[in-house]
């Protein structure tokens, strides 16, 4: 379960208002910062993101923890732009294709910040939020599907069981005969069996829980009603005020420095 | 309360698609509103595809073929969905939401119901269920038995006009079969629903029902009637069928316990297992002792949580201990390291067979016939001999029939023989067997018990992790009981003692 759910969250002002206002103040600030390729926008937008986070409950280890790829993905962003983006002024260091120059060590710094505004503040909501209160938001309030809402919802609970599977049928594989020899390509051979094993594990598992959703009336004709109200109050019309807040000062602060560039133009 | 509903079936009958068998045939039943009916059968008569029909979750024309009528309150099944309730077998595939509140609403919700009245219902159903725990507890953390409480009170909270169990008890411990059978004992005697359920154990349901039908594996029904005529009367029938009969206990039949070669000792032994994410395994139990001997059966036994499967997979050579030592003496280890953790796989599998609690994780290939082949192939006996030896086991545990079949299509009792007999297959010198009669018939689990006394006489040794008292009043020479780890010698071995 720990791998996808905190089992109780803690309790925060953030975590208190509803998923929905926090994904579409997360969305208002990613849409905004992809508009524009510059390290100005993604800087400010970085700080004031910053500035929030006491706000949301989050403890360091969980912010570490679950923030790890985006970090990753924003430090490979920032090397491969380095090296590979169009150059422009000063070089400062070229090996056959590679050339670091002033101009791709601004775009790579534009780019990395970038990918850490974009994605820290979409994660660390998502950890402060409640599967169950977001399906209730985007079914109640956004009018989805319910039957996608929940369907994915009772799946996201058996995402947690993979791991404890995936264990088991290794374990078993092993007290077989079948568990190790062969090199590396009897290693290959077996990962990919016992991936298939998983997957007709996880399909049964599944279809079981659909007949038991079934038996409860789920996916009948009835007009469905929701036994948890999901509203939207003040604290979420703020919620969306502050992601706008951050978005139009990231965009202000990068047209009035002058570095503000329309990608699409 | 709204009264019980009536079921009708006129010559109905179900045929699973692709299969040439008919589940249930020529059925002919009425249940009265009200009634409190237990289904009987052996493996394979039915009881559970008649069970769903009455649910409406059958499926549609693509899933199986349908003969004859089959009604809840004169309306097909499944329009008369919403009236409805069934509580499964597994307790893990049954929970849907995250939270205890929220997953007894969810049958509520789907019904329509106004947001008021569900939290109205939701109350009243735990309370009828004993489940008294706050609405905002995580489902995860309840025990098997409370895990069917709530699926109980999901049902229930839809506030149905027949109530359909199937096998609701077959896969906890003894405490969890007392708390779900006193809820439904209680529910009984609170609604006017119809309740109808399936089961093996007919002693667990005697106090509960007034009316016992017994369906035929060859179609229609067997017997039906007042539960103590039908039992007086079909006794024998029953009992060879597979059904538990009330009566007197097995008796063990296997000659006083030797002191055989010793295999394997473990000294201060601790047990437990590393939590995905994290370093360090956590231990479930500590300064465990124990040996195994060849000819000597030992049962651990002791409460949900006590790492009795965590030993089992410790012994195994399937989990490294945590802490102390596990050692394979000469005999048995056969020029290897002393400890079975570090054994190859095809090495381990000669000298130890393991039998997982749930079958289907221990399957690996798509016939039976190969299934068996897996293990004698990986230690290097030739196709040959490894042939002879599967047509072997195939007869002497009656799967022959299915040699060709998918080992994930058979019934719960086939699935059980086939990997006791994938266990057995490399004549291993130590058995190490997970919860071997959970969910089990009679007649499954007589051939289980029979075929480990022939095991240990020819001088294998036994390890079963067990909440079975029959069985450890059958097989077990010695018993560790966790929680309070020491063996006991056997002597004066009774089952109070083993299971206290």
């Amino acid at each position: 379960m720990s791998l996808v759910l905190t089992g109780r969250l803690r309790s925060s002002r953030i975590a208190r208002v509803n998923p929905v206002a926090k994904l579409a103040a997360a969305l208002l600030v990613s849409l905004t910062l992809v508009l524009s390729i510059d390290w100005v926008s993604a800087t400010v937008a970085l700080a004031l993101e910053a500035a929030i986070l006491p706000f949301t409950g989050v403890g360091a280890r969980q912010f570490w923890l679950r923030t790890a790829p985006v970090w990753v993905a924003a430090v490979a962003a920032t090397v491969a732009t380095a090296l590979y983006g169009a150059d422009a002024g000063f070089v400062l260091w070229s090996f056959g294709f590679v050339t670091v120059s002033q101009g791709s060590l601004m775009l790579a710094a534009a780019i990395g910040l970038r990918v850490l505004a974009i994605g820290l503040p979409g994660v660390v909501l998502f950890a402060t939020s409640d599967p169950t209160e977001l399906a209730d938001g985007l079914a109640q309030l956004v009018h989805l599907p319910a039957r996608f809402v929940l369907g994915a919802l009772a799946a996201l609970r058996l995402v947690g069981l993979f791991v404890d599977d995936w264990r088991a049928l290794a374990r078993a594989r092993r007290a077989r005969g079948i568990g190790d020899g062969g090199g590396p390509i009897g290693w290959l051979r077996r990962l990919g069996s016992q991936a298939f094993a998983l997957l007709v594990l996880s399909l049964r598992r599944g279809s079981k829980l659909a007949t038991a959703m079934e038996a409860k009336g789920f996916g009948g004709s009835q007009r469905r009603t929701w036994a948890r109200a999901s509203r939207f109050g003040r604290a979420e019309v703020v919620m969306v005020l502050i992601g706008a807040g951050v978005a139009g000062c990231a965009v202000a602060a990068a047209v009035a420095a002058g570095s503000w560039n329309l990608v699409v133009s | 309360m709204p009264g019980g509903a009536q079921v009708n079936a006129r010559g109905w009958g179900w045929r699973h698609a692709g299969r040439s068998r008919w589940a249930v045939r020529d059925l002919e039943l009425t249940i009265e509103p009200g009634e409190r009916v237990l289904l009987l059968g052996a493996s394979g008569a039915g009881k559970s595809t008649l069970l769903h029909a009455l649910a409406g979750v059958l499926g549609g024309d693509e899933e199986g073929e349908a003969t004859g009528v089959l009604t809840v309150d004169a309306l097909p099944p499944s329009a008369a969905r919403d009236h409805v309730g069934l509580v499964l077998q597994d307790p893990d595939s049954q929970v849907v939401m995250a939270r205890v509140g929220d997953d007894v609403a969810f049958g509520c919700e789907n019904a329509g119901v106004p947001r008021v009245e569900i939290w109205e219902r939701v109350h009243d159903a735990l309370e009828a269920v004993g489940l008294q725990v706050p609405l905002d507890t995580p489902t995860a953390s309840l025990s098997g038995g409370q895990k069917q409480r709530l699926a109980l009170a999901g049902a229930i909270a839809m506030r149905p006009r027949l109530l359909l169990l199937d096998e609701p008890t077959a896969n906890l411990d003894p405490a969890g079969v007392a708390e779900v059978r006193d809820a439904v004992a209680r529910l009984a005697e609170a609604t006017d629903a119809t309740i109808v359920v399936v089961e093996h154990r007919v002693a667990v349901w005697t106090e509960t029902v007034q009316r016992v039908v017994v369906l035929d594996a060859g179609g229609g029904v067997l017997a039906d009637g007042r539960t103590d005529a039908v039992l007086a009367r079909e006794s024998g029938r029953l009992s060879e069928a597979g059904i538990w009969v009330p009566g007197p206990a097995p008796e063990r039949t296997r000659a006083a316990p030797v002191e055989g070669e010793c295999l394997l000792s473990a000294r201060s032994l601790a047990v437990g297992r590393t939590p995905f994410g994290t370093r360090t395994a956590q231990a479930v139990a500590s300064d465990i002792e124990l040996a195994l001997q060849r000819g000597r059966a030992l049962a651990v036994t002791g409460p949900n949580g006590a790492g009795k499967s965590t030993l089992a997979l410790t012994v195994a050579g399937l989990l490294p201990p945590v802490g102390g030592t596990i050692t394979a003496e000469d005999g048995f280890r056969r020029g290897l390291r002393p400890e079975p953790m570090r054994w190859k796989s095809r090495q381990l599998v000669s000298r130890v067979g393991t039998v997982f609690q749930d079958p289907e994780h221990q399957f690996v290939r798509t016939r039976v016939r190969d299934e068996l082949a897996v293990g004698p192939l990986a230690t290097g006996a030739d196709r040959a001999r490894t042939m002879r030896r599967v047509d072997e086991l195939l007869s002497r545990l009656r799967l022959s029939r299915l040699a060709e079949a998918n080992p994930f299509t058979l019934s719960g009792g086939e699935k059980r023989r086939l990997s006791v007999a994938t266990a057995i297959a490399t004549e291993p010198d130590l058995l190490v067997l997970d919860e071997p009669t959970f969910g089990q018939d009679a007649r499954t689990w007589r051939e289980l018990a029979a075929l480990l006394d022939e095991l240990l006489t020819a001088g294998h040794s036994v390890m079963a992790v067990t909440h079975d008292d029959a069985l450890v009043h059958v097989l077990a020479d010695d018993v560790l009981e966790l929680g309070d780890s020491r063996v006991r010698r056997p002597g004066a071995l009774t089952i109070a003692e083993a299971t206290r």
